[in-house]
């Protein structure tokens, strides 16, 4: 029998060769725990992000449009969902998971706490909101736990589709009217500060980033994916003659990159703790669906009982 | 299934993506019966046409092998060199063998 030093230097080893660890697999602890914590706040926040796209889908200006965020919204449950099979793997039950969300112990993307107010919004969220998400998650692709891995390489295949339609909203909404151009410029200065705080803290303040770098949990830093968020999205704005709200933003030659202004973090903790505009809101409404689906689920179990015992379900003959 | 999970059992999602080739897990899903199972996993896993056929599983039926006893698990296998091909020798000349 191994000792537990040896088999934490055996691990290590594994992950320093780029192999993936699977799910009975051994595991030191605190991997496990944030591995679990990771893809739960991920799956969290790949449904509670369903919300603020609700909310369009009864006003969506056409058919084509309404039959796309309908796909879009499929999408994002169909993610959470992945992300909670994978969570799953770790030993960490649904309920669990759903327990703590509701109880405010496991969190999702502070940026879901914005309310979409606009059609323009909508764009934005795909293009900004989903944009800042893809670059993190194509660094994720090569996250060390082999079922978030295969989870974020299917995910980033389906997700490119979202921020072209985002894009193609701002770009239709900038070829318009001058009330349509002035929406699409107020979402635009709205969503991209809270955009750039998605990808978390600045490197020297992040709290997990050293160990989760090790044990390649993630790939790159917090502050290398925004930087490369920024440079993509910059450039994507000018094109359509959006501006992005920083008045001190410019190109530096040196390093071939834009240099923005510093980002208001205390927003940030705000938003994280609970005082964002709709904190509430999202999670009150998490816990009412659940709560009102709950004989759903039950009468579903009892129906299967039910077949069970009459041995007479569908695929038996 | 625990008592406290109201989240309906697991099982395991295999698809088969085109004729003749085998299925491939693809992940899992909650579901209380085979019917529901395979049109959650319809619904999950195959919205852009990845699939022509699912397979799906109880989790709790599978068995599997441990990583960490990989070494000696497929031990058996290291030293029968003579099952491959290249291991035997043919006269120069011939052909098509």
């Amino acid at each position: 029998m191994k000792t537990a030093e040896e088999k934490l230097k055996d691990f290590d080893a594994y992950i320093e060769s780029e192999e993936k660890i699977e799910p009975k697999d051994w595991m030191p602890d605190e991997y496990r725990k944030t591995m679990i914590r990771q893809l739960s706040q991920h799956a969290h926040s790949e449904v509670i992000g369903m919300q603020p796209e609700g909310n369009w889908v009864l006003r969506a200006p056409s058919l084509r449009a309404k039959k796309i965020l309908l796909a879009k919204i499929q999408d994002e449950g169909g993610h959470g969902l992945y992300l909670y099979s994978a969570a799953e793997t770790l030993g960490i039950s649904r309920d669990e998971m759903i327990a703590q969300l509701h109880s405010g112990k496991a969190k999702y993307s502070s940026i879901f706490n914005y309310p979409a107010l606009t059609w323009a919004d909508i764009g934005a969220i795909g293009w900004l909101v989903d944009g800042a998400a893809i670059v993190n998650q194509i660094s994720l692709q090569r996250t060390s736990y082999g079922p978030y891995s295969r989870a974020m390489i299917r995910i980033c295949k389906e997700e490119s589709f979202h921020q072209r339609q985002g894009y193609e909203i701002m770009t239709t909404m900038m070829n318009g009217t001058a009330a349509q151009k002035e929406m699409a410029q107020d979402a635009m200065n709205r969503w991209w500060w809270p955009s750039l705080m998605m990808f978390g803290p600045p490197d020297n303040e992040s709290a997990h980033t050293k160990q989760s770098m090790q044990w390649k949990i993630k790939r790159e830093s917090n502050d290398v994916l925004r930087q490369r968020f920024i440079d993509k999205t910059v450039d994507q704005a000018h094109f359509i003659g959006l501006t992005v709200p920083d008045k001190n933003m410019k190109f530096n030659e040196t390093t071939q990159h834009w240099d923005i202004s510093p980002i208001d973090w205390e927003e940030f903790k705000q938003v994280i703790d609970g005082n964002g505009p709709c904190n509430h809101k999202r999670l009150s409404h998490h816990i009412k669906v659940h709560n009102e689906g709950k004989w759903v689920r039950e009468a579903a179990l009892a129906f299967s009982k039910n077949q069970q015992q009459n041995k007479a379900t569908l695929f038996t003959n | 299934m625990s008592t406290t999970d109201n989240q309906l059992p697991l099982w395991e999602v295999f698809i088969q993506s085109k004729s003749g080739t085998p299925h491939k897990h693809a992940g899992s899903i909650h579901a209380s019966d085979k019917n529901m199972a395979l049109e959650n996993a319809r619904d999950i896993y195959t919205r852009r046409g990845e699939g022509r056929n699912i397979w799906v599983v109880l989790s709790d039926q599978i068995a599997a092998s441990k990583t960490e006893d990989e070494a000696e698990f497929f031990d058996p296998a290291d030293d029968k060199v003579y099952r491959h091909p290249t291991f035997y020798k043919v006269p120069e000349g011939v052909k098509h063998m």
